[in-house]
């Protein structure tokens, strides 16, 4: 094989899990780093850069890094990686004075952002520092978009919300409230706008057709419905509520019904767990407060009698399951579930009555906008899509990945660059080490599992609609999970010309993951290792051909949990213990990454 | 500060008959400098105990004093051992002998432990052909005192400061030889694929084995002008019976009558498939050569020397070599712990009829 190109920016990269996962890279183990040392307010920081809301992430963020977490690879639990985010936003200073103003002098671009959800707060977020007059269109008369209207507050609390928005709009974006944009053409006919970016949602419920789903008012959509509680509309519900569907949406459904006075609360599934949508930590919610999952259950009709639901009528099946795919299905009988209520819960659709049709923003037969997934524009130049708005519902962090992605597109449109080309990213590396087996960081690894957040007492939380049920780790817990973390971006680095074959690094991995043989194909390399690869799609580190023998080291970058004991044990430092820091590139007001941050010292 | 080695390992590490892996038979963190060939050896020494599949409890250890003789601390942590005073590992390891010879016997030594100040001990261990594996950690200086020449340094190699040694060394190889050991037996720590199988067959020896092992001493006798370095080992090492080196297939131990029943020609590569199906690369010795041969083996290793080539593998093996020690000493086949009280002290009325003959 070839010696590896590490200096291709992904390189390292990729070696972070949780970075490479994360929608919008937040650096992940450098700001656990900082929680570690006790410096929230930086932490905080590093998060916000990236990721724009620590404190509702940290609250409700789909978390695409925990799976990926390298820590679930030599144990069954990956780090808390969002709830120490949410320990980095509970205890931080004051930021206001942290927080890039609108400069005085702007720079004569105006910009609209349609909808006030995460996407396009983004979008301002990115461009108002660098002198754009953007102006964000709200149709209700609240921000925050479906985190304000479908998240419960018991999840994630108004005022987390208020903060974090609040500190977007105080750099100098324009608010309109209550001013539904009725259309597009309208808004741009005046050419009061150089660019439009629709980060308006994905806000249609889907519908189910069955037999009797419009005789009652009984029958509710999910979103609507929940919408309608968040604002104050709906304050009861009955004692026996069926949920259709098993998505994130369906258990925010059933345990806001549980807080309005349901009794006796079921959630309908028609595949069996292993299919189920919902965050595995909802579902555990979920069923700790008391809500019943039956599964197979297809529903049928909807029974209503005098203009009120009576029950409901479901075929009862069963799978074979190959490979872990359903290859059948068999009906195995009928059941009706008496309740008063029916909350429909299975998806969500774009929908843009608002947009006509001959602006030159086209739209597939789904009625999906035709949005570039580099670049976010439509196919009219200076309309931009991100958020659920652009592919369907997805969930916030994708929102402000979106949302980062667009303002370069801005950016760049504005300034007559052409869109495509995109600024790179970059990665520099600094040794850590400080003398013999003496580092700059704590490599020990910390055998502790992790931590579990504590709740408020079931009884206590069904008292209000908005009581906030997860309370944050405590400062104990804190400390131990922050441990956990291997700080795989405190990279091997390996210096061929200086290794003398000593063996040393091959004898202490503790995962076996270092081999030295002879060069040869990928094939014939992967047959020789120490330890046989996991994950053929995670690359090899191979070495230059050695002095003294010709032969490579090899290295297994996805089994490694970065003890550092190879560059500890290495007698010429031909391996190092390298701090990477990956430079995600943003709306900047030059094009050359890497000049973030400047004045934090790193952890 | 020294980080443990963490608990956390392969997902598939293999298992061995007892159901143990390979990080079962590790032991203590090791304090020896970075890169030291011992390490390597201690590595080695783990691997091979784990294919055995020795009980861990059943395995003693012992040692004298050095860098090489620290090393008994860094495998098998649930194993006896007892670390001895400089150069008396093999006195401690006879007494042990004779009260217990059920055990698997391990020495780890240095060739200052064992060549200047322990070679008496050494070489009457090999006359009494102790039931051990002895194994010399040799690196040309004295590691644990800042690396003075050692018994077993070359004429002409030089020290750290630039000094040449003068005076000619002891080869613990030719030593064995000469003093009748049944198994004689030389490595290199860093070729695995080669030492781990020579150290499972000198712990399967019946008898006295000795590996003496190249094991580079990376602080004070790894620069230019030392015969004992990595890059002069790797050079003048001539392995007899070489395991693939570059491919680091996992080779068993073969035993020498299987390796000259293959029909090979002079400087040939040959291939043996073992009994699992892998194979092994073995380099032909000069025509006659016979690891049964004693003074043939004598004869051609000295030989080597003098070309300034260390023979390595397999040099000598006759598991009927050698006396019996328990018979010359008519020792207690029952291991003494497990004699009853009476028998391990006969008492008072017993001890007055003994010293009655004296008198
Ligand atoms: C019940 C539920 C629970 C969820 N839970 C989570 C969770 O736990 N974690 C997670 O990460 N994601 C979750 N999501 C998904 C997440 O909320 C969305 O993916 C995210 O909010 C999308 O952001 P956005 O900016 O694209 O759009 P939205 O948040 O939908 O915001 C769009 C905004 O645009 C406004 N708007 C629409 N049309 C117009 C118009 N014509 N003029 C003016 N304003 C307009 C809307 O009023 C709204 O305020 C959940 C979604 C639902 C439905
Ligand atoms: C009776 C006695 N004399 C001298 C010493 C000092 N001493 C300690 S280790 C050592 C030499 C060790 O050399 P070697 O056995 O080759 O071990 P290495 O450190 O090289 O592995 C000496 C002379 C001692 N400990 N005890
Ligand atoms: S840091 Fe080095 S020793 Fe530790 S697991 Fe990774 S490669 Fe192995
Ligand atoms: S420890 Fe260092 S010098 Fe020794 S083999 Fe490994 S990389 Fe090479
Ligand atoms: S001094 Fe030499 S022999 Fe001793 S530990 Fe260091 S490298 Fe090994
Ligand atoms: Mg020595």
């Amino acid at each position: 094989m070839e010696p590896t190109d590490t200096g291709e920016p992904d390189y390292y990269h990729r070696v972070v899990d949780c970075q490479w996962a994360c929608p919008a890279h937040t650096d992940v183990p450098e700001y656990i780093r900082l929680i570690a040392q006790g410096r929230f307010t930086d932490a905080y920081m590093v998060n916000r850069e990236s990721n724009v809301f620590p404190g509702i992430l940290g609250r409700v963020c789909d978390r695409p890094c925990e799976p990926a977490c390298r820590r679930g690879r030599v144990e069954e639990k990956p780090v808390a990686i969002c709830r120490l985010k949410r320990v980095a936003a509970d205890h931080r200073d004051d930021i206001a004075g942290l927080l890039p103003k609108a400069p005085a002098q702007r720079n004569g671009k105006r910009i609209a952002c349609i909808g006030a959800g995460p996407a396009s707060l983004t979008v301002a977020n990115d461009l108002v520092p660098l002198g754009y007059a953007v102006t964000v269109y709200e149709q209700y008369g609240l921000t925050g978009g479906l985190m304000r209207t479908n998240i419960p507050a018991f999840r994630l609390p108004a005022d987390v919300l208020d903060d974090e928005i609040g500190q977007i709009i105080g750099m100098g974006a324009e608010l309109k409230l209550n001013a539904p944009v009725k259309s597009l053409k309208a808004l741009l006919g005046g050419g009061a706008y150089d660019a439009v970016f629709v980060g308006s949602g994905a806000p249609k419920g889907k519908e189910l057709d069955v037999p009797g789903r419009n005789e009652s008012n009984r029958v509710h959509l999910g979103i609507d419905w929940l919408h309608a509680v968040a604002f104050g509309h709906v304050q009861s519900i009955g004692a026996r509520v069926l949920i259709i569907g098993v998505g994130n949406t369906a258990m925010d459904c059933c345990r806001s019904s549980l807080r309005l006075g349901a009794q006796n609360v079921k959630v309908m599934a028609r595949k069996s767990r292993e299919f189920f949508k919902a965050s595995e930590w909802e579902l555990e919610d979920a069923e700790s407060e008391g809500v019943e999952i039956l599964v197979n259950h297809s529903p049928q009709a909807i029974v209503t009698a005098d203009g009120k639901v009576t029950g409901m009528l479901f075929k009862v099946l069963e799978y074979d399951l190959a490979d872990g795919r359903i290859v059948a299905e068999r009906t195995v009988g009928e059941r009706l579930i008496p309740c008063d209520d029916v909350i429909l819960a299975i998806g969500q659709e774009n929908a843009f009555p608002w947009i006509e049709r001959d602006l030159g923003v086209e739209f597939d037969r789904w009625h999906v906008p035709k949005v570039d997934p580099v670049t976010f524009q439509s196919t009219r130049a200076g309309v931009f899509f991100g958020g659920d708005a652009a592919f369907g519902p997805k969930n916030i962090i994708w929102a402000v990945e979106h949302g980062h992605q667009a303002a370069i597109s801005i950016h760049r449109h504005c300034q007559g660059l052409p869109v495509t080309e995109r600024p790179a990213r970059g990665v520099t590396l600094a040794s850590r080490k400080m003398g013999i087996r003496e580092w700059s960081y704590k490599n020990d690894y910390n055998p502790v599992e992790r931590r579990l957040v504590p709740h408020v007492a079931l009884a206590e939380r069904f008292k209000k609609l908005k009581i906030e049920v997860e309370l944050g780790f405590n400062p104990e817990q804190t400390a131990l999970e922050v441990q956990r973390c291997l700080n795989c971006d405190i990279q091997t680095v390996f210096t061929a010309p200086l290794c003398i074959e000593c063996d040393a690094c091959i004898d202490i991995c503790p995962v076996d993951c270092l081999t030295m043989t002879a060069n040869g194909t990928e094939a014939e390399i992967s047959g020789r290792l120490k330890a046989p690869r996991r994950d053929l799609t995670s690359p090899l580190y191979v070495s230059a051909a050695l002095k003294q023998t010709g032969r490579v080291m090899v290295k297994d970058e996805d089994l490694c949990v970065h003890c550092g004991l190879c560059a500890e044990r290495c007698p010429t430092a031909a391996w190092d213990m390298q701090k990477s820091t990956v430079s995600i590139p943003h709306a900047t007001s030059d094009e050359t990454p890497c000049q973030k941050q400047a004045t934090r010292k790193s952890a | 500060m020294s980080t443990p080695k963490p608990k956390v390992a392969h997902p598939s590490l293999p298992r061995n008959s007892l159901g143990l892996t390979r990080r079962d038979y590790e032991g203590g963190m090791s304090t020896l400098c970075a890169g030291c060939g011992h390490d390597s050896i201690t590595a080695a020494i783990v691997e091979a105990c784990w294919g055995l599949s020795l009980e861990p409890h059943r395995l003693v250890k012992l040692s004298g004093i050095g860098c090489s003789s620290k090393t008994t601390a860094y495998f098998v942590g649930e194993a006896h051992g007892f670390n001895g005073v400089h150069g008396r590992m093999a006195s401690v390891a006879t007494g042990a002998n004779a009260a217990n010879r059920e055990l698997t016997y391990i020495g780890v030594s240095g060739d200052g432990d064992s060549l200047s100040i322990g070679l008496g001990q050494l070489a009457h261990a090999m006359r009494r052909n102790l039931n051990m594996l002895y194994l010399i950690e040799n690196n040309g200086v004295y590691g644990l005192t800042k690396g003075q020449f050692s018994a077993s340094a070359d004429v002409g190699t030089k020290s750290k400061k630039g000094d040449a040694n003068t005076q000619p060394p002891v080869d613990p190889a030719l030593l064995a030889l000469s003093l009748g050991a049944g198994f004689v037996a030389r490595g290199f720590s860093g070729d695995k694929p080669q030492l781990v199988p020579l150290i499972r067959a000198g712990l399967s020896h019946p008898g006295f084995a000795l590996i003496d092992v190249l094991s580079p001493c990376v602080t004070f006798n790894d620069h230019e002008g030392s015969t004992k370095s990595y890059a002069f080992t790797r050079e003048h090492y001539h392995p007899a019976v070489e395991a693939d080196f570059h491919s680091g297939a996992a080779a068993d131990f073969i035993a020498p009558a299987e390796s000259i029943s293959v029909d090979y020609r002079e400087g040939e590569e040959v291939v043996v498939p073992l009994h699992d199906g892998s194979h092994v690369h073995l380099k032909k010795l000069d025509p006659g050569f016979d690891t049964s041969d004693r003074a043939a083996a004598y004869a051609y290793i000295a030989a080597k020397l003098k070309e300034g080539q260390y023979v390595t593998g397999l040099l000598h093996a006759d598991p009927a070599a050698g006396g019996d020690l328990h018979a010359a000493n008519r020792t207690s086949a029952t291991p003494l712990n497990r004699l009853p009280f009476e028998r391990l002290s006969p008492g008072a009325a017993k001890l007055a009829s003994l010293m009655a003959r004296y008198r």
